[in-house]
């Protein structure tokens, strides 16, 4: 008898499975509400809650630059920009608490390292060209991926995209205006901006993650929809659209294998150094230690004002009760 | 101060984008009371002119229906078009209805 | 070209760019996601009410925003001492910009009568923006003084050290009084109290004592500031300096 009951709940959960990829295939939106096998859930609240990491995480660097940025229009631009990273990770931790997964808990383990983030915020903003790097590049790279994203299966993740997408569009122009004018500007400008690209050109490539032989999870997020590209075939499209901008800018791409493929359709280009990636994921960038380190004290410093806040809402709704 | 709560609580939002249009659900956010809720809202979801009104609605108080239920539940109006706006021909320019 | 008038516009320019600047530190490290994206917004506001001033300054002298913004000396910055002081905690830097807002709202009321109009329209603008800053700013203070046994103490130690810039505000020479007689400038006489009486109320509501009399700071406005600003400036001014002459 309890082997049936067995039997028949593995049956449901296989029918449910199947109905579940079909509405998928049919490229029907999956909602909070809605079944979903636990390994969809758990993959979404990974890389939504990753996404949403990136996004707060890589306000730091850039942030960075507010206090030097060389012009009132490039202060305020900037604010601006770091600004909206804030509101996306918001939109996205937001989409994560859609699944419960509370935003303080999903903050807590990128704190204790549980949880990654986009291991180019690991590298630093040394000089201003950077700023302008990161939003031609980084941001770039970014877009190639959240453009794709917006199909994604799962309705909110899918929504916080489309709103994010519509207001990162200013952010790669904002960079890649300032990459240009250093471009055109004195020798001194001129070399700012590329040593920036020199330094930004290889951990933006390595922004699409690992190449799809070594992606394991490829496979079962492409089936679900939840990623739409490969890593592979993003980075190229990247890479493809990048090429003839840095030529505009007349910057030159540190890649000496870089060239265009009749064959392929697409530039070919030199080798990643995937130890360097890996090694920076592990937590052994220049800057990961003082990234999580400013994210947990912007927490800490900030837990007695949410705690005084609550105090005082509590006090006011018994307040209200009372009379 | 013990017992106090240690996370804001979460609210839905919702933001009415001009005169006309129904408020149409945005996100969420944290927020300690309703009136530093609608203040958040404002600040984080109107940041281009996205609104000129806003509502909040904490979210353990938002009720939804089961969507294991969702056939008995919407199926039936299926067959009813005429229920739907999209039967009746509305001319071009008088926008939202 | 009107001595007073540019004496005036970076005046009220560099209390912008300064508080602007200030505020700018806390992008990334707010206490919660939310309040980070708050603060940013003040910012900005702020920020482009400093780039109008900076603009009609420069139009006054024929230069460029940006020259005047960043290429004074620090005795050339005529900000209150008040909004260069650093941010500290939380705390001190929303009872900071409570004191601010307090007296920027009724100052830009006034300022929409101005006869420049450069002024009138700037303060058009600013009304609305200051309106919700000293909401954001006024409803923070009461949480905080009527939050918690810490907010309260760290907001007590945040008036202790800033009451005595608050006096700045209201400091009037031979620049207002020509100007107010032109029609130009605000009487910072009528502020005053429409200021007093909005502290009165939000201190009353966080549970704060308005201090006693006593004695106030000046000097920003000649020029003469507190040690914090030249760092301020020198990360301010960096690139400019570094760089001079230079497009960006």
């Amino acid at each position: 008898m309890f082997n049936f009951v067995a039997m028949q709940v593995e049956n449901d959960v296989k029918q449910m499975e199947e109905q579940f990829q079909a509405k998928i295939d049919a490229d029907i939106r999956i909602e909070p509400r809605d079944w979903m096998p636990e390994k969809y859930r758990k993959t979404l609240i990974r890389q939504m809650s990753q996404h949403a990491h990136s996004e707060v995480v890589g306000m730091l660097p850039e942030a960075n630059w507010i206090t030097r940025a060389p012009s009132l229009r490039r202060k305020v631009a900037l604010l601006a920009k770091v600004q909206d990273e804030a509101g996306h990770g918001l939109y996205l931790y937001s989409a994560c608490e859609t699944l419960g997964a509370d935003r303080e808990e999903t903050i807590d383990d990128l704190h204790s390292g549980k949880a990654k983030y986009s291991s180019i915020f690991n590298y630093p903003t040394i000089t201003w060209a950077d700023i302008g790097a990161i939003g031609w590049l980084v941001d770039g790279a970014a877009i190639v991926n959240q453009v794709a994203l917006q199909k994604t299966s799962y309705g909110p993740y899918a929504r916080a995209m489309v709103k994010i997408c519509k207001e990162e569009s200013f952010h790669q122009r904002q960079g890649y205006e300032i990459i240009t004018v250093l471009a055109n500007g004195t020798p001194a400008q001129k070399a700012m901006a590329q040593d920036a690209l020199n330094r930004w050109w290889w951990p933006s490539l390595m922004m699409f993650g690992p190449t799809d032989a070594d992606s394991p999870n490829t496979q079962q997020s492409m089936a679900w929809r939840i990623k739409r590209h490969t890593n592979d075939e993003l980075r190229q499209m990247f890479i493809d659209a990048t090429v003839k901008q840095a030529e505009v800018a007349g910057l030159t791409i540190p890649d000496k294998d870089l060239k265009w493929n009749e064959e392929r359709g697409h530039y070919d280009f030199g080798e990643i150094d995937w130890e360097e990636f890996y090694n920076v994921i592990k937590g052994n960038g220049p800057c990961n230690k003082q990234r999580i380190e400013a994210r947990r004290k912007a927490k800490e410093e900030g837990m007695w004002v949410r705690e005084a806040a609550m105090a005082y809402a509590e006090k006011q709704k018994s307040k209200v009760k009372a009379a | 101060m013990s017992e106090i709560k240690k996370e804001w609580p979460l609210w839905e939002v919702f933001i009415r984008s001009k005169q006309g249009l129904s408020h149409k659900h945005v996100g969420s956010l944290r927020a300690a009371d309703a009136k530093m809720a609608i203040e958040n809202a404002r600040d984080v979801y109107t940041r281009r002119s996205e609104g000129i009104s806003i509502w909040v609605v904490e979210s353990v108080n938002v009720h939804a229906s089961n969507p294991t239920e969702q056939g008995p539940m919407f199926e039936p109006s299926d067959d009813k078009v005429y229920r739907h706006p999209t039967f009746y021909e509305v001319p071009e320019g008088v926008g939202h209805m | 070209m009107n001595k007073e008038l540019y004496e005036y516009v970076l005046r009220m320019g560099d209390d912008s760019l300064i508080l602007g600047q200030r505020l700018g530190e806390w992008c990334g490290h707010g206490p919660i996601l939310e309040e980070d994206i708050a603060l940013t917004n003040v910012a900005l506001d702020i920020l482009g009410q400093a780039r109008i001033l900076m603009d009609y300054a420069g139009k006054l002298t024929n230069k460029k925003e940006d020259e005047v913004a960043f290429l004074r000396e620090e005795w050339d910055y005529k900000n209150v001492l008040l909004v260069e002081q650093p941010n500290g905690d939380f705390a001190k830097t929303i009872l900071r910009q409570f004191f601010f807002d307090a007296f920027r709202l009724p100052f830009f009321k006034e300022l929409q009568n101005s006869k420049d109009e450069t002024l009138s329209g700037l303060a058009l603008k600013a009304v609305k923006e200051t309106t919700y800053h000293l909401q954001h700013s006024s409803n923070w203070v009461i949480r905080l003084g009527d939050g918690t046994d810490e907010s309260h103490q760290r907001l007590k130690t945040a008036l202790e050290e800033l009451w005595m810039f608050t006096g700045e505000l209201f400091y009037a020479d031979e620049v207002d009084t020509k100007l107010v007689n032109e029609g130009i400038a605000v009487d910072l006489n009528k502020i005053k109290p429409i200021w007093d009486a909005k502290v009165s109320e939000v201190f009353a509501q966080a549970k704060l004592q308005i201090p006693e009399e006593s004695w106030m700071q000046k000097g920003g406005r000649k020029g003469k500031h507190t040690e914090h600003l030249g760092f301020l400036l020198s990360e301010m001014q960096y690139m400019q300096r570094a760089y001079p002459g230079c497009e960006w």
